[in-house]
């Protein structure tokens, strides 16, 4: 009944869909007010039909109803509960499901956010995001249907796969997609924009917040994969350049051009049309993404099932949306032009010198990304793209985009003389080389690499101690009149400074040994004494476990820490899997774990001593953070709050003086 | 209107048609190295007890077609009926590799949906299936008479690889 339920209320959101990808859109041409009207309270029914539709999924996989095939095939009696929660994205066809239901809660939530925007454009906005619902509603209901039933039942499910069996992929998911789905929203507003042909200072505020907010979650999505991969695999890596890991930088990277080239649009109505185009790459890349690991065209270590139909359909799908939005840009947006006057040197010019390459930066991932598949389609073979390349493009075209990063916020607008843009650079300079030349040798060992990743960091950090104290001219009070989103740029751009120490650190300082050992015996791996002490069998719910137990130690004495580095195998599927135990610190990991069993007290330990490792996804939250800080900016409230009151004046009041803005 | 503003369209479409070649090609059917080798010898106990124990080589002579299947396994239960209808109408000789399964669940799941198998081989531990690289139930492998493997595929069998491929190399096999 539960799963019939489902089914249903699904196919109402698909009716409910069309209904909203058509009037809305409609009504803003015909300039029906009634019809326009209808976009709110359809887009928040939808959501409410789709959240029916997700719950009975979710409760199919609580009360273990194996007479549902998703859950028969990704579930177990048992499974703890909270996995059996997560199980419910866990499978291609509940992933789906959750792509639609984040998809109609954006929309829902714009409905909602959206008092002060003109009837005609909350229409717009709304009505292209019903027509990207309906097309993943028909997706899920022809080709991924979660509710399908098995008759006769499974006696039990066939568990979860164990590698999602782990808090870390139960925020995993949701997270991302909301980052991905996010981008939705800045895409119907540029497609908004280009129907109703108008571009101006507010359709680039109003997109601002909706971009910001999906970017943030789309930064701690990928963060959090990329933690889970570092733990949970076991062989201590934390970014493989994997397609499906490629999937959802590729529009972070957009995004985060977006993110710029909006300031700019909205500041100085400049790069209109530049800014529409990312905007529709943002998402174009999101459904390519999507496309891409939902299709199999790509070998991935994700290996989700795949299946042919599904992936022609979201590329017809694809094409649909991406060309049609396409195709109306090129119509419409020679009426936008490349408005703005700058000078060479200026933030705008910055500004476009960062959108560029991060443009490039998402183009060489994406070669990266496809050649394989291109080789193949000619005919030339089967290979396949490895770090090497990603890692040999990708730090040449970041490096100056770090090197921008710390001059634009100091730049002014429309013309920066050079003289005031050195003399405010010089410090910071001056200290990023030195911190290059003395920390590495202070670390022990001086490389080229680390020294040049140290001076970038350094240079993040020093231009916006330079930044921060620009804005305190006036005495240190002047810092608290600073916007919020000033301080969430500043906390952004720190962020980024953190990411390249951990980056660089683990690259140029970790250890890693792989032993043979047996009860009693001991490995040091720089300067840290790791002494096995056996392992014993531990039962888990769903699994039995080998623990071991490693005492570690400082070389010089000390504390004792008992790491307990676990192999389990799943009984289900027989799958064997690898728990790391790990020793977080300020300033890094130490992370065991645990190989083969050669014999009774014999195991093999692989052993990694890894600096500052944990700075990576330390970077990534407070990048995130930064996106969040900049979100709860006043300007976005005093306009509701202002609305609510009088909703005449608000306008002017909400656009703060040009000098004080952060971009 | 100018040219120009068409660029990222242009782009797109190129990605589109590449994307679409790309659908047409199988990129999981990594060709398999195991493709015109001997079909590695093993020796198991059947699922059906009183029987003696399966060895390839007692098929020699014989163009015959391995299944590694499972009860936990849905797609199985998906290609299943095909395997049933193809035993019936005796078009191949199907023996089945019970991989990692419950012995128990495994017969309930037969006498459910019907049993399409010659021989059923127990891999319980998943050692043969190691050696025959199988690394996702269901897999199908066709071998000839000579114990050489002519094709292995991936995933289940739908009535188009059925007719289309599988089929038509058995009939040629046989001569």
């Amino acid at each position: 009944m539960i799963p019939e339920l489902g089914h249903f209320a699904l196919i109402v959101a698909l009716f409910i869909g069309l209904a909203l990808a058509v009037l809305p859109i409609a009504g803003a041409a015909r300039d029906d007010a009634a019809w326009m009207g209808f976009a709110r309270p359809a887009a928040q029914a939808q959501f409410v039909f789709v959240a029916i539709g997700f719950f009975c999924l979710m409760a199919s996989f609580v009360n273990n109803d194996f007479s549902v095939i998703n859950v028969a095939s990704n579930s177990n009696s048992r499974l703890p509960l909270e996995y059996r929660i997560a199980a419910s994205w866990g499978s291609h066809e509940g992933s789906m499901l959750l792509w639609v239901f984040m998809l109609c809660g954006w929309a829902c939530a714009v409905s909602l956010l959206s008092k002060r925007l003109p009837l005609a454009m909350v229409a717009r906005v709304l009505g292209v995001m019903g027509f990207i619902s309906v097309g993943f509603l028909l997706f899920v209901l022809l080709t991924s249907n979660p509710f399908d039933r098995l008759l006769p039942p499974a006696m039990d499910g066939r568990d979860l796969n164990p590698l999602l069996q782990d808090p870390g992929m139960v925020f995993h998911p949701p997270l991302l997609y909301m980052g991905y789905v996010g981008f939705a929203v800045a895409f119907s507003f540029a497609v908004a924009a280009l129907l109703a042909g108008r571009f101006d200072a507010a359709w680039a505020r109003w997109s601002r917040p909706w971009t910001t907010a999906a970017w943030a979650f789309l930064t701690l999505g990928i963060a959090l994969g990329s933690w889970w991969a570092y733990y949970e695999l076991g062989w201590g890596g934390w970014w493989f350049w994997d397609p499906v890991e490629n999937a959802s930088f590729m529009p972070w990277l957009a995004g985060t051009a977006l993110i710029h080239s909006l300031a700019v649009a909205e500041k100085r109505g400049a790069f209109k049309a530049w800014t529409v185009l990312l905007a529709i790459a943002a998402f174009s890349l999101s459904l390519l993404g999507t496309f891409l690991v939902r299709s199999g065209v790509l070998t991935s270590v994700h290996a989700f099932a795949t299946d042919p139909t599904r992936g022609s359909f979201i590329l017809i799908f694809l094409a649909i949306v991406i060309g049609g939005s396409l195709t109306l840009f090129g119509w419409r947006a020679g009426s936008v032009g490349f408005a703005g006057r700058f000078d060479r040197i200026s933030r705008e010019s910055l500004l476009l010198g960062n959108n560029v390459l991060l443009v490039a930066a998402t183009g060489a991932v994406m070669l990266g990304t496809l050649y394989p598949l291109a080789l193949d389609a000619l005919g030339l073979g089967k290979i396949s793209v490895g770090a090497p390349y990603f890692e040999a493009v990708f730090v040449p075209l970041m490096a100056p985009v770090v090197l921008l990063m710390g001059v634009g916020p100091l730049a002014r607008w429309k013309q920066a003389p050079v003289g005031e843009l050195a003399a405010r650079l010089k410090w910071p300079a001056l200290a990023s080389v030195v911190a290059a030349v003395v920390l590495p040798l202070a670390a022990g060992r001086f490389s080229a690499m680390v020294a040049f990743g140290l001076l970038l960091a350094a240079w993040v950090f020093t231009t916006s101690v330079v930044v921060v104290l620009q804005r305190a001219r006036g005495g240190s009070d002047q810092l608290l009149k600073q916007s919020r989103s000033f301080w969430g740029m500043v906390l952004a751009h720190v962020g980024v400074g953190v990411f390249i120490v951990g980056v660089t650190m683990v690259r140029g300082y970790e250890t890693e040994r792989d032993v043979k050992v047996s009860t009693g015996d001991t490995v040091v791996v720089s300067g840290w004494r790791f002494t096995f002490k056996g392992a014993q069998e531990v039962q888990g719910p769903n699994y039995v476990a080998a623990r071991g137990i490693v005492e570690m130690q400082r070389e010089g004495g000390g504390e004792v820490t008992v790491l307990h580095p676990e192999k389990r195998v799943y009984k289900v599927q027989g799958m064997p899997m690898t728990e790391a135990a790990i020793d977080s610190g300020w300033l890094g990991d130490r992370y065991v774990s645990l190989g083969e069993m050669l014999d009774d007290k014999t195991w093999t330990l692989r052993v990694y001593v890894k600096p500052f490792v944990d700075w990576i996804w330390g970077g990534c939250f407070l990048m995130a953070l930064g996106g969040l800080l900049a979100l709860a900016d006043r300007r976005y409230r005093v306009d509701v709050k202002a609305m609510k009151t009088e909703p005449t004046p608000a306008t002017a009041s909400a656009v703060p003086p040009v000098e004080q803005v952060a971009t | 209107m100018k040219a120009r503003l068409f660029v990222p369209l242009a782009l797109f479409l190129l990605l589109a048609v590449l994307l679409a070649v790309g659908l047409t090609l199988k990129p999981r059917e990594v060709p398999s190295p195991f493709i015109g080798k001997p079909a590695p010898a093993f020796s198991l106990a059947q699922l059906k007890t009183g029987q003696p124990a399966f060895d390839p080589a007692q098929m020699r002579g014989q163009v015959w077609v391995l299944n590694v299947w499972a009860s936990w396994c849905a797609p199985c239960r998906e290609e299943h009926p095909l395997l049933v209808e193809a035993a019936r109408q005796k078009q191949v000789t199907i023996v089945g590799l019970n991989y990692k399964d419950d012995p128990r669940n495994a017969e309930e799941w037969l006498r459910k949906l019907g049993d399409p198998y010659q021989a059923i081989a127990v891999d319980r531990d998943g050692k043969v299936g190691i050696d025959y690289g199988v690394y996702g139930v269901p897999e199908t492998f066709v071998v000839d008479r000579e114990g050489i493997i002519r094709k292995k595929h991936i995933g289940p069998l739908t009535p188009e690889v059925w007719n289309q491929d599988v089929l038509p190399l058995i009939q040629k096999l046989k001569g």
